[in-house]
């Protein structure tokens, strides 16, 4: 069933297109040998180019042409092998040359697509338009003075891929399944750390809506949003605002806006008569960039394995259901943990063990599963011991429980604790026995037809063995006694 | 006598140590200082620099351990960023700014051991066929009319150089070339000067005007002063990324070739009703010259001639409005306040920018706006491409083309000055060359009735300016030009 608003002339449909704007991982800038790090204090990462003294020129980073070849690349699109740089001209404190470098006539990447997986288990295409290389601007800091304004240049120069999507996106769900996909592509590419606090991925939402079977209506822009909850947000506020003011007889301008998080809204950012004109126009300090197709068939086979083929790949080889498959593939770092659990192991109980317990964890204990306390050897180590019998399922979740705190070998935990099951059948015996003389009206009960009691003779006897009973064992053992 | 000097002489009388560098730099400071007053050549003058200079290439060349102009005292154009220098390209919003960098090209000549007399006056960001523009008052052309000695215009962008070479206040000089700053001056003050090909000398680090255009390259007594300086200045610049990649010839030794079996191409669309008939008589006479030394003369055509002006002021204005926005007033330069940013840009560019400046902004923002981009930058682009075919076509039957550099001589100061599309005119003949990247030199040939200098231009194929420096030097020869301006340093 499609995403639609109920209102009061009927349904609507929201239409969404997401241009995303993802900071190149790189050492240096787009157009300067000037370094990248976050955080470094202002202005201690700025060359003269980026604070664009005269005479400077730009000299384009091949590492960063690179990066968004591999991204094109990951997002099957088509590589242009001519692309151009353009000047997009606008006066602001922080942009010191009075242009940015960005490529608007002729990006590096055209037409691509993304699959994105719904909760349903469904999935859909979105289209991918372009992906651009420009450059971003320096940081304005209104919160310093009373009365002025401080410029950070840190990140002026710095690389970005702008990657715009068509407006193929249909409901907020959508929109935070792409946002989420293309993250995660580019982090198994390398090509962005997809760190949104950082705002080295932050996402312009555009928003129409329109009643089924209609061409678009007007659309709205809503800039610099900084998290996938608030993409899925603006859609939703954005799209109910368009559809109050196309229902009280109004009409939709277009306009760019501000989601405002704090209070669930979104606002206008600047008014139309305030709308640049960017005359934009090739830089004539670059030349046109011309990639030879040999070098970008070498990016290419250098792919790594990315999450689509992965996730298939997790489905035939190892079993996992489509849904599990696409939790375990969304972080490279959790697939790869996870495949080092699952080799030469029953694989579906390894990801019932890294997507359940281990990720429960990892939640109660905050931490990423690069900073897992359990080493996926030694979850390894875990199933082993389930698997060769020496402890059962119930006992291993506290085997677990007790690596998660002490970061202890399961194996000694086990040995420390006692906790090796019980396989001898004679003290399996001696308990079932114990059980039933206790509770003889329950047996008889049992005798006379009520199975259901099965299952409280055999939680009886578990509890009498402090859990360690092999449960086949003592499943054979209470039907053989009571029958 | 110092202030017979060549270039060249001044370096052979440098290495046989019959003069120190501390005598010529010391001979030429004493000149700017006799005539910069009247002049007005240099904004800035760098006598200690130059003095400690003088003393170390003194040193070198008393171990040997000489470079290729090790000693010689050079002016440079103030658009060339000097480390520690005061840079002001001619504007009065560059007055507070001292680059803590040097440009490749006055690098490249600081390697070779030159010495730097100072900062020579230009039309503020190389805008203007007249050195009418600086910010720092008109530079006057050292040459006046015979019986008249109203001031005259050195021509611009480069008059400043231009002025100082011709006077004897230095022996060379840089300069640059938009659509002419090299090759006008240079006809205008009687002397040589050759815009190399785009590519050949690097941008990094000279202010920029319009991008695709610029091109550094020198003035001189003469062309193979020319060849000298365009060697060390030329070479490949990673930190340009329009720098070419090719190595750098022997242009002095190119200077020796001649013209003999060289096909030398007159294109008809450079003649006009309107050129002085002298002028013309002194392009046939050179043409009659190259003949005489061997070379074969074949009328061409070079069909969209006519829309080089035209077309050039819409291309540089459109990269000059974008290259300019950078002198915001935010962090570096002069800086008018205002009560908010968009004031603060207001004030700055308004007390900045001269007319000139403003003026080539606003048609350059014009031609880049939304709803005009496709009717003039496109269109003119397009145009561009067109002329580089006529040239290259051209060069296809002919070695080199030969016309006159500019379509007058020196003309008076305050002159044309109400006109600015008169005022453009001036470029008529050299702004091609920059369109399609081709180099061209300007070479005294003559002087006009009122004993005022005259110059052809030669045009080559890019990457060729050993034909260039081959054909204007066999014109030099033939010239025999020693005709000298009324003011000049020891007379």
């Amino acid at each position: 069933m499609a995403y639609t608003i109920e209102g009061n002339s009927g349904r609507w449909e929201v239409v969404v297109g997401l241009e995303v704007h993802a900071q190149v991982i790189s050492n240096a800038k787009l157009f300067s040998g000037a370094a990248t790090a976050f955080g470094a204090a202002p202005n201690s990462q700025v060359s003269l180019v980026d604070a664009a003294f005269p005479g400077m020129l730009p000299v384009l980073n091949g590492e960063c042409v690179a990066q968004a070849v591999r991204t094109g690349l990951g997002l099957n699109a088509e590589i242009h092998l001519h692309s151009r740089f353009d000047r997009k001209n606008y006066f602001y404190a922080d942009l010191p040359s009075g242009y940015q470098i960005s490529q608007y006539e002729h990006p590096i990447v055209g037409k691509g697509v993304i699959e994105i997986e719904l909760a349903d288990g469904s999935t859909r295409q979105i289209g991918v338009t372009r992906l651009h290389l420009e450059q971003d601007a320096g940081k304005s800091l209104h919160d310093q003075h009373p009365t002025k304004t401080f410029v950070d240049l840190n990140r002026s120069g710095v690389a970005l891929m702008e990657i715009v999507s068509e407006p193929d996106i249909r409901s907020p769900e959508e929109a935070g399944a792409y946002v989420r996909k293309l993250r995660s592509i580019l982090r198994y590419l390398g090509t962005c750390d997809g760190n949104m606090e950082e705002g080295s991925l932050r996402a312009d939402v555009n928003v129409s809506v329109r009643k089924a079977g209609e061409a678009y209506r007007t659309r709205c822009e809503i800039k610099n949003v900084n998290s996938i909850r608030f993409v899925m947000q603006a859609v939703e506020v954005e799209a109910l605002r368009q559809i109050k003011v196309w229902e009280d007889g109004g009409e939709v301008v277009q306009e760019t806006r501000l989601f405002d998080s704090a209070r669930g809204t979104t606002r206008p950012m600047r008014s139309k008569e305030d709308a640049h004109d960017y005359r934009y126009f090739p830089d004539p300090d670059l030349r046109p960039l011309v990639l030879d197709p040999a070098w970008v068939e070498s990016l290419r086979a250098a792919l790594p394995e990315l999450p689509d083929a992965k996730r298939a790949r997790f489905i035939g080889d190892f079993g996992l259901s489509p849904y599990d498959a696409g939790v375990l593939v969304a972080e490279q770092s959790t697939a790869s943990y996870f495949e080092t659990v699952a080799a030469g192991r029953d694989a579906k109980l390894a990801a019932n063990w890294v997507t359940g317990d281990l990720f429960a964890a990892l939640n109660r204990k905050s931490v990423t599963i690069e900073g897992s306390p359990v080493t996926p050897a030694a979850l390894g180590a875990l199933l082993d011991l389930i698997g060769n019998k020496t402890i059962n399922g119930k006992i291993a979740k506290q085997v677990f429980d007790e690596m998660v705190e002490t970061g202890a070998a399961p194996d000694a935990i086990v040995q420390a604790r006692g906790l090796r099951q019980v396989v001898d059948t004679s003290a399996i015996d001696a308990a079932v026995d114990a059980v039933i003389a206790a509770n003889p009206d329950k047996a008889a009960e049992y005798r006379s037809g009520k199975d259901k009691l099965f299952g409280f003779f055999v939680g009886q006897v578990m509890k009498a063995m402090a859990g360690k009973g092999n449960p086949a064992l003592v499943n054979d053992a209470v039907k053989s006694k009571l029958g | 006598m110092i202030s017979d000097f060549t270039l060249a002489s001044a370096r052979a009388a440098l290495r046989a140590r019959r003069v120190s560098s501390t005598e010529l730099t010391r001979h030429f400071l004493g000149a700017i200082d006799a005539l910069n007053p009247q002049l007005n050549a240099f904004i800035t003058v760098t006598a200690d620099r130059a003095l400690v200079q003088a003393a170390a290439a003194d040193a070198a060349l008393a171990s040997g351990d000489h470079g290729a102009l090790t000693g010689i005292p050079l002016a440079i154009k103030d658009l060339f960023c000097t480390d520690g220098v005061r840079t002001t390209a001619g504007s009065r919003i560059l007055s507070p700014f001292v680059p803590p960098y040097e440009s490749t090209v006055t690098a490249n000549l600081l390697r070779d051991g030159a010495v730097f007399l100072g900062k020579a006056n230009m039309d503020e960001f190389a805008m203007g066929s007249s050195n009418a523009t600086s910010a720092y008052g008109p530079v006057v052309n050292p040459w006046t009319r015979t019986g008249d000695n109203r001031p005259l215009v050195p021509g611009g962008s480069s008059g400043g150089s231009a002025a100082a070479v011709a006077a004897g206040l230095a022996l060379g000089a840089t300069a640059t070339d938009t659509g002419g700053s090299i090759r006008q001056p240079a006809s205008f003050c009687g002397i040589a000067g050759i815009k190399p090909t785009y590519g050949r000398c690097s941008r990094w680090g000279v202010v920029a005007f319009a991008s695709s255009l610029d091109q550094a390259g020198p003035v001189a007594r003469n062309v193979q002063d020319c060849a000298i300086l365009l060697g060390s200045m030329a070479g490949y610049d990673p930190k340009d990324s329009t720098s070419a990649n090719i190595p750098v010839p022997d242009f002095a030794a190119a200077c020796r070739r001649g013209v003999k079996g060289l096909r030398i191409g007159v294109p008809r669309e450079y003649r006009s009703d309107d050129m002085p008939p002298e002028i013309e008589a002194l392009w046939q006479q050179g043409l009659a010259w190259l003949r005489d030394a061997g070379a074969e003369i074949v009328d061409v055509s070079l069909p969209h001639t006519k829309y080089g002006l035209a077309t050039y002021y819409i291309v540089a204005p459109a990269e000059a409005s974008s290259n300019l926005a950078r002198y915001d007033g935010v962090r570096f330069g002069a800086r008018s306040d205002g009560a908010d940013l968009t004031a603060l840009y207001e004030n700055t560019r308004a007390d900045g920018f001269g007319a000139e400046v403003q003026r080539r902004i606003m048609i350059g923002t014009y031609v880049l706006s939304a709803g005009y981009y496709d009717a003039y930058y496109i269109r003119a682009q397009k145009i561009r491409s067109l002329i580089l075919k006529d040239f290259t076509e051209v060069f296809a039957k002919v070695d080199a083309l030969v016309t006159p550099t500019a379509p007058s001589a020196a003309f008076a100061l305050g002159d044309r000055l109400d006109d600015p599309i008169k005022m453009y005119f001036n470029d008529v003949f050299t702004v091609p060359a920059n369109m399609a990247g081709i180099p061209g030199m300007s070479v005294p040939a003559g002087l006009d009735a009122h004993g005022l200098p005259l110059g052809l231009q030669v045009l080559g194929r890019p990457f060729d300016e050993e034909t260039v420096f081959a054909v204007a030097q066999t014109i030099e020869d033939a010239a025999g030009f020693l005709a000298r301006p009324s003011v000049r340093a020891g007379g």
